[in-house]
């Protein structure tokens, strides 16, 4: 295939404005009049409001409103940006009067200026009727504490949730005698992992602003993944119909999937509701810290069988989520968990994967990069890393022998056969990189200084099959450029872009002659959002198709114009030609014609859904230099190689990778979740939670095998979130063959490294 | 409290409230660029020029920008975009929430070291946080732009149309080189 705009390291369309600081997010673009909005927010986890008064705090000047628990609809709802019916069980209230964290909303308030919010906000006495809290999820199951007790709670879906069990969401799927094949092993690896509830940190707070248009209808500009998601959800909420509501978003400062949950949007939109005035509310980083939408917390309990000769014959996997306050995407990320590791050893004979999602008195959790498949990896990758120690095997070479293959049906994975995979080319390559079979497993340096190697392995998948929908519309204007209209959200990606060069392609044109248009309710067409690593994959191909339909029409009118049949010519990216003599009707005169006395639309939109979610798969390898006296670990070089099919942009794939492999190095050796007894937690500013700098990430090398997808756009799979998924297990690893130790819970810091895990054990 | 500061050149005159934070100051009289990303001083991103040294915002009072002269990227256009092209031909820019910071402390930097090597790069933008990038596409658009620097010092230039080797139209950056350096 000869291609000219797809598989170039193009710029991304809006990289220059971003470059230069233009005012292209949410707070720059918006009238400074607006309400300021916040919310007063709980000191205790669990507690009912007994009283609350705030007429003291209406009486400064400038406050427009407060608003309680008996101001708004007592209708249930979900945050979660899901596709309807969600999985997430509608269990919040706007504001309720039970409060269930530390940071649940209490009461909102609006004013002219933020000083003024800020006094109010304090002036609002409440009297609480302190309840026990539930704070430990291992305990959550069936505990006398019931997170949920409320009658008008609700599960649209079948997925094992039980309030009055203080279950979310609980299954059990497999196929063949896990037991049996088990007990046949000669070697089963039984251990238990446990990741933390880390945050997305995107550098942009959650953030909205809403007001009421010319013809009264509620208009909602916010930082969002998902606007149709979000259109839903505030009419649920409000308990409007969505014809009164509009939701656009402008350049996003980062999501990777905090902004697929409606954390911010809720409130403001009640107010410009109630009060008919534009307002705004911006998180601020505490907020964003503590009462938002984190990863998942998950103990995964993992067996892996095998036999001396290495071959991985049964895998039981159980994992306990921990889903916080309120259930969303609960249901849903844990299912990752299994689904989205087991099929990485495609020789399996049984596997059981089985779940329970707790709710419990912390933050509620949400969707983050990885969606589970993140815990899911770093148990079981770790657990054959075990495996291959205890069989005295290179995991390399385990690995050769047990991962799955192209064309093999991959365990825990719907039945879908892997129809394209490099798992092997990239595991052969990366080992290249980084000299594996000279450096595994380690080497002392005699400083007091070790180096060793850690290998994980991960896969994704490319939307969700059967229920994702990704649309284009694409329009040819009259000078003989296109624009592209899509649902989707490009939060920094590069979406617009990369979709920007699949049209171009198609229609044989620079991108620079795609404009391409965001996402906005009422003039994009219907696309669930960028989530599920579905963009390039699941619109991508919307985006082909329409592109195709539109060279159709463009055809059509080219005859037309050249008096012949659609026989006798033939579309090229300049216009329409008639095959017999070589005459043109370029793209100009077509899009003329089609504007004077013309019945001919040269607009097309196209949906697409994919019954299949085809895994991008990828081998990250690590070498590391750990201090055995300070337990610091250092990077010397991180080496990912990525299968995400064709590569349609190699600049921002690398970018992408780069990015999540940073995040994954946070999760995997700093980024940390604590609560005190009360549940307070601590880690509520980025001096607490500390992300990596420039100075911790080390050396990032990155390259791809790329395989073909066919039911790809050009071949293409997903990157956005399996970039995150092997830094823990390979660092983990690394850190193992430093020290001997495994740790099993994260993050691995150098106070553990030294000095034990926190019950001062050095583990086995 | 009356204050006197110079913005970007314009000089402005004003009362403010004691407890008016610099970023503040800054963005309600347009520098949008300037970005909120942190309450404790971590991240970087309110960076901007006082009196030529690279500050975060965020912990400035207003009161102490009097007599001042600040920079924003509003002000810096021509030397963001230089430099920001080169960020922007590695896909770095992801979000770009983080990049006015970033850009107004890699300018600080280059006006400081105008030669950094790796290690002294990394150091310098320590204060500034990403979390799209992973920090090794800026590293390699810093890089790249400090080459095509010392080429422009040494007046070593060659057209762009002839050394696009990287499959993609001539960039902005590559325009610049082929505006400046011709002799």
């Amino acid at each position: 295939m000869n291609l000219k705009a797809v598989s170039k390291p193009i710029r991304k369309k809006d990289a220059m404005a971003l470059v230069t600081g233009q005012p292209v997010y949410m707070d720059d673009m918006i009238p400074g009049n607006c309400l300021i909005v916040k919310v007063l927010r709980s000191p205790h986890a669990n507690a009912v409001i007994e009283d609350i008064e705030f007429d003291r705090a209406l009486k400064i000047p400038g406050i427009e409103a407060v608003y309680t628990w008996k101001d708004v609809p007592d209708k249930r709802f979900t945050m979660a940006g899901q596709t309807y019916p969600e999985p997430s069980p509608y269990d919040r209230l706007i504001l309720d009067r039970h409060l269930r964290y530390v940071g649940d909303t209490v009461a909102i308030v609006a004013g002219d200026t933020e000083k003024a919010v800020d006094q109010a906000l304090k002036l609002i006495k409440v009297r609480y009727r302190v309840l026990e809290a539930l704070l430990d999820f291992r305990v959550a199951k069936d505990n006398a504490i019931l997170v949920h007790p409320e009658e008008n709670w609700e599960s649209l879906c079948p997925v094992g949730a039980d309030n009055k069990r203080n279950l979310c969401a609980s299954q059990v799927s497999g196929h063949g005698d896990v037991e049996k094949v088990l007990s046949q092993c000669d070697v089963v690896v039984d251990q238990t992992y446990h990741t933390k509830a880390c945050q997305q940190a995107m550098m942009e707070t959650f953030r909205t602003y809403c007001s009421i248009d010319q013809y009264g209808r509620l208009n909602i500009l916010s930082s969002t993944q998902i606007v149709f998601h979000v259109r839903r959800i505030i009419s649920n909420a409000l308990g409007i119909p969505k014809s009164r509501i509009r939701v656009a978003k402008p350049r996003i400062g980062g999501g990777f999937g905090a902004k697929q949950t409606v954390v911010a949007e809720i409130f403001p939109a009640f107010v410009t509701w109630k009060t008919g005035k534009p307002s705004k509310m911006i998180f601020t980083r505490e907020e964003s810290q503590t009462a938002s939408s984190p990863r998942h917390e998950m103990e995964v309990h993992v067996k892996v069988g095998a036999m001396k000769d290495g071959r991985i014959r049964a895998v039981d996997l159980y994992t306990l989520s921990n889903t916080g306050a309120y259930g969303e995407h609960g249901p849903t990320t844990v299912g990752l968990s299994g689904h989205k590791s087991i099929p990485l050893y495609g020789l399996v004979e049984a596997h059981r994967f089985a779940y329970d999602v707790v709710y419990s008195n912390i933050m509620s959790a949400g969707a983050y990069r990885g969606y589970g498949a993140t815990q899911g990896i770093f148990a079981l990758e770790s657990a054959v890393n075990e495996l291959a120690a205890r069989l005295s095997m290179d995991p390399v070479k385990l690995r050769m022998m047990n991962m799955v293959r192209e064309g093999q049906v991959m365990p825990a994975y719907y039945g879908e056969t892997a129809g394209s995979c490099a798992l092997n080319r990239c595991m052969e390559r990366a080992g290249k990189m980084i000299g594996w079979d000279e450096k595994y497993p380690f080497q002392d340096l005699g400083n007091g200084k070790v180096r060793s190697v850690g290998v994980a392995m991960a896969m994704q998948g490319s939307g969700i099959s059967g229920v994702d929908v990704g649309s284009a519309t694409i329009k040819m204007n009259e000078e003989g450029y296109y624009t592209l209209s899509i649902g989707a959200a490009d939060m920094g990606t590069g979406c617009d872009t990369i979709l920007a060069q699949m049209a171009a392609e198609c229609m044989e044109c620079p991108v620079e002659n795609i404009a391409v248009l965001g996402a906005d309710t009422d003039s994009s067409p219907y696309d669930s959002g960028s989530y599920a690593s579905s963009t390039t994959y699941v619109t991508g191909k919307a985006v082909e198709k329409a592109c195709r339909k539109l060279k159709d029409q463009i055809v059509a009118i080219g005859a037309e114009l050249l008096e012949a049949s659609l026989e006798e010519v033939q579309f090229e990216g300049g216009g329409v030609r008639r095959l017999s003599d070589g005459k043109l009707a370029t793209l100009q005169d077509i899009g003329t014609r089609s504007m004077c006395g013309s019945s001919q639309t040269l607009t097309v939109t196209e949906s697409n859904s994919s019954p299949t979610s085809p895994p991008p798969f990828m081998v990250g390898m690590v070498e590391i230099e750990l201090d055995k006296d300070t337990g610091h670990v250092e990077i010397i070089d991180y080496v990912a190689v990525v299968d995400c099919g064709t590569v349609i942009n190699p600049n921002l794939a690398r970018v992408q990778t780069e990015g999540g492999l940073a995040q994954g190095i946070g999760m995997a050796l700093y980024e940390n979740v604590q609560y005190n007894e009360r549940g307070r937690l601590y880690e509520n500013s980025l001096m607490q939670y500390k992300i990596p700098t420039r100075l911790d990430v080390g050396k990032l090398r990155v390259e791809f095998e790329s395989s073909y997808e066919p039911t790809g756009p050009f071949g293409a799979k997903s990157i956005g979130e399996i970039v995150i998924n092997t830094p823990s297990p390979a660092l983990a690893h690394a850190i193992y063959n430093a020290t001997g130790k495994w740790f099993r819970e994260l993050p691995i810091t150098p106070e553990k490294i030294v000095m034990g895990d926190k019950d001062g054990k050095i583990l086995p | 409290m009356k204050i006197a500061v110079t913005v970007n050149g314009k000089r402005i005159e004003e009362d403010v409230p004691c407890d008016l934070l610099l970023i503040d100051f800054l963005r309600t009289h347009g520098c949008y660029s300037v970005k909120r990303g942190c309450e404790t001083s971590n991240c970087g991103l309110c960076t901007v020029m006082m009196d030529g040294i690279p500050v975060l915002s965020c912990s400035v009072l207003t009161v102490r920008a009097d007599g001042c002269t600040v920079e924003t990227l509003e002000g810096l256009k021509e030397e963001a975009a230089q430099f920001g092209a080169f960020i922007a031909d590695q896909g770095a820019e992801q979000c770009g929430f983080c990049n006015p910071g970033l850009i107004m402390n890699a300018i600080a930097l280059f006006r400081e070291y105008p030669d950094p090597d790796e290690e002294t790069i990394r150091e310098y933008l320590a204060g500034n946080l990403c979390r799209c990038s992973g920090y090794e596409g800026q590293l390699r658009g810093i890089q790249a732009f400090l080459q095509w620097r010392r080429k422009g010092d040494a007046k070593h230039f060659q057209d762009p149309s002839q050394r696009d080797d990287r499959g993609h139209q001539a960039s902005h950056a590559d325009s610049l080189l082929y505006q400046e350096g011709r002799p």
